[in-house]
């Protein structure tokens, strides 16, 4: 292999300071958050202790913060599925040319360029307006789902660019049916592509605020929940709840990656033995 | 004999049965079928909630309650006034400036993965380490600057205790300086991402070319990787241009409410419930990104680049 040239190690110094950045702040939170029960909101740390966590667990302390949490994670898992099935079934349509898929398209990227404060204002006048009251499990989710749906639907545009229609037509010669073509060959060749699509409407609806914020009603999500923290707590107990939540979405995005990996190398067994025969 | 003269039952079941197949089968009614979900949530949460914006802005408001109109009194106001074209030059500054910064550093970063990192797990890994903060909140990510810039974080300490500066300097914290750097923080992956999607798709005998008719390293990024790498940048930038000009939050939280943007004139009067006040600004704001974004879009086709 050849020597690196110099500009690499000058390229890897700035992509190193740039994790720094990226991560850095997390980190010195994560530390802080860690305070001594004297301590503020930067440094020196007073001490160390789990003080501020045990202010998280104490119902007074702070807001409705598990509703909260409990709240978030029931709408993400909803948003998830939703995501996963509609851009699946979006991804299927798109495949073929049909009369006003270029406007559909068009609007898929609309959906994803524009504001979302206008999403927010409008889903919200609609509902309050329209007398049906705002709540995070109506007019809450469906503003989100306009933002995670162009992402799975992306994901799947991808996907099926890549797809190789030989499986399918090697299944329709040997007599399958629409649906048991798509039941037995394209969604299993594609099963990891959806983690990836689960694991995008999962974590943007756990965490999106703007989209929420006119359209979640009287009962807020977690994001909401720690905006109102920042206004008028100045304690670390906030910096406990961020490193709770940060760590939490690392849990979630490392559990999508694991089962990412599981179903490929599932694929990979299950795949073509095609030169392993005697 | 009118009935034999007829189609046996079975038959004629049959070709009902053939027609509504080759019903089924045309593609206009099969994609319809399987976009219908999408097109629903589309039209219910995105196209009606935006003609219900623009109808509401010319209603007029009380100071209680909002009343169905039709007057051009909220864009007259809105034009008339001097804060509107401050707050939109405002906007255009933040969305300007986060874009260059964004763009160089993303293209940086995304051509260290693609070219300088030889293994391919190492890519993949380090890939992985700059998107996963796109999958953590937004809001913890802007708080957990505070330590860092406050009168007493860790920055006015460092140089302090360096000897750089004596005092603490104000404007790390709540000034123009803490937004773009929230902005290039949270905002620079949706560029990594896709110029480094682009960056991949390059034909490496491009480049062994262009070594072998004498061009230097520096002469293959310009001449080659860069016109190459178009489509990535000009996704990449809708996506910063957009987010930014849309933002509210980042600019509310960051300038410590010293600062405005368009999002933040709209936000602040939805606290004050002026809706249809608040969605005349919406609706300009509205104009004002699509034109950007299909001027940019003119220039790519994303489903191409995917």
């Amino acid at each position: 292999m050849e020597p690196r040239p110099c500009s690499f190690y000058i390229l890897a110094s700035i992509f190193g300071l740039f994790l720094l950045f990226l991560y850095g702040p997390t980190f010195t939170i994560a530390i802080l958050s860690f305070q001594g029960p004297e301590g503020g909101l930067t440094f020196p740390m007073r001490g160390a202790s789990l003080h501020w966590f045990r202010d998280l667990f104490q119902e007074q302390a702070v807001g409705d913060i598990w509703g909260a949490f409990r709240r978030s994670f029931v709408l993400g898992l909803m948003v998830m599925v939703t995501t996963v099935v509609v851009s699946v079934m979006g991804g299927l349509a798109f495949r073929k040319r049909f009369a006003g898929s270029a406007v559909l398209f068009q609007l898929v990227v609309a959906s994803l360029v524009i504001p979302s404060i206008l999403v927010s204002l409008g889903v919200g006048l609609m509902f309050s307006q329209g007398g049906l009251g705002v709540h995070w499990a109506t007019s809450g989710f469906g503003a989100q789902l306009t933002w995670t749906l162009p992402f799975g639907l992306l994901i799947m545009f991808a996907v099926f660019n890549r797809f190789n229609p030989a499986f399918e037509e090697a299944a329709r010669d040997q007599g399958a049916r629409a649906w048991q073509t798509i039941r037995h060959v394209v969604l299993p060749i594609i099963a990891p592509s959806l983690v990836g699509v689960g694991l995008f409407g999962f974590t943007l609806s756990y965490d999106e605020f703007a989209r929420t914020l006119l359209t979640a009603g009287s009962y807020n999500t977690l994001p909401l929940e720690i905006y109102g923290m920042t206004t008028n707590v100045t304690t670390p107990v906030i910096f406990a709840l961020g490193t709770l939540t940060t760590v939490f979405s690392f849990v979630i995005i490392g559990g999508f990656l694991l089962a990412l990996k599981l179903a490929q190398s599932r694929q990979a067994k299950a795949g073509s033995d095609a030169g392993k025969g005697v | 004999m009118a009935k034999s003269l007829g189609y046996p039952k079975d038959i004629s079941a049959k070709m009902k049965g053939a027609g509504m197949e080759r019903f089924l089968k045309s593609p206009n009614i099969t994609g319809w079928l399987l976009a219908s979900p999408l097109a629903l949530v589309l039209a219910l949460f995105l196209i009606l909630p935006i003609i219900l914006i623009v109808v509401v802005s010319f209603w007029s408001a009380t100071e209680f309650s909002i009343v169905p109109d039709f007057s051009f009194e909220n864009y007259a106001f809105l034009f008339g006034s001097s804060v509107t074209y401050t707050v939109f030059l405002n906007t255009f500054k933040y969305a300007a400036i986060t874009w260059a910064i964004t763009l160089i550093l993303g293209f940086t970063i995304a051509y260290f993965l693609a070219f300088h990192v030889r293994s391919q797990t190492w890519q993949t890994a380090l890939f992985l380490l700059c998107t996963i903060p796109f999958w953590t909140s937004n809001i913890i990510r802007m708080i957990s600057w505070i330590p860092f810039l406050g009168r007493n974080g860790l920055a006015n300490e460092t140089l302090i205790s360096w000897g750089v500066i004596d005092a603490p300097l104000e404007w790390l914290l709540f000034s123009d300086f803490s937004v773009i750097l929230a902005f290039v923080h949270l905002y620079t992956l949706f560029m990594v991402v896709p110029i480094f999607n682009t960056m991949m798709r390059i034909d490496r005998s491009l480049l062994e070319a262009a070594t072998d008719a004498g061009a230097s390293g520096f002469q293959t990024l310009v001449n080659v990787i860069l016109p190459l790498t178009k489509p990535g940048i000009m996704i990449g930038s809708i996506f910063v241009v957009t987010l930014v000009m849309g933002d509210f939050i980042t600019v509310r939280f960051m300038s410590g409410s010293q600062s405005a943007n368009v999002g933040r004139l709209i936000s602040n009067d939805i606290a004050l419930l002026q809706y249809p006040s608040a969605a005349a600004t919406a609706v300009v704001l509205l104009g004002t990104v699509l034109m950007m974004i299909s001027a940019m879009l003119r220039l790519v086709d994303i489903r191409k680049e995917l």
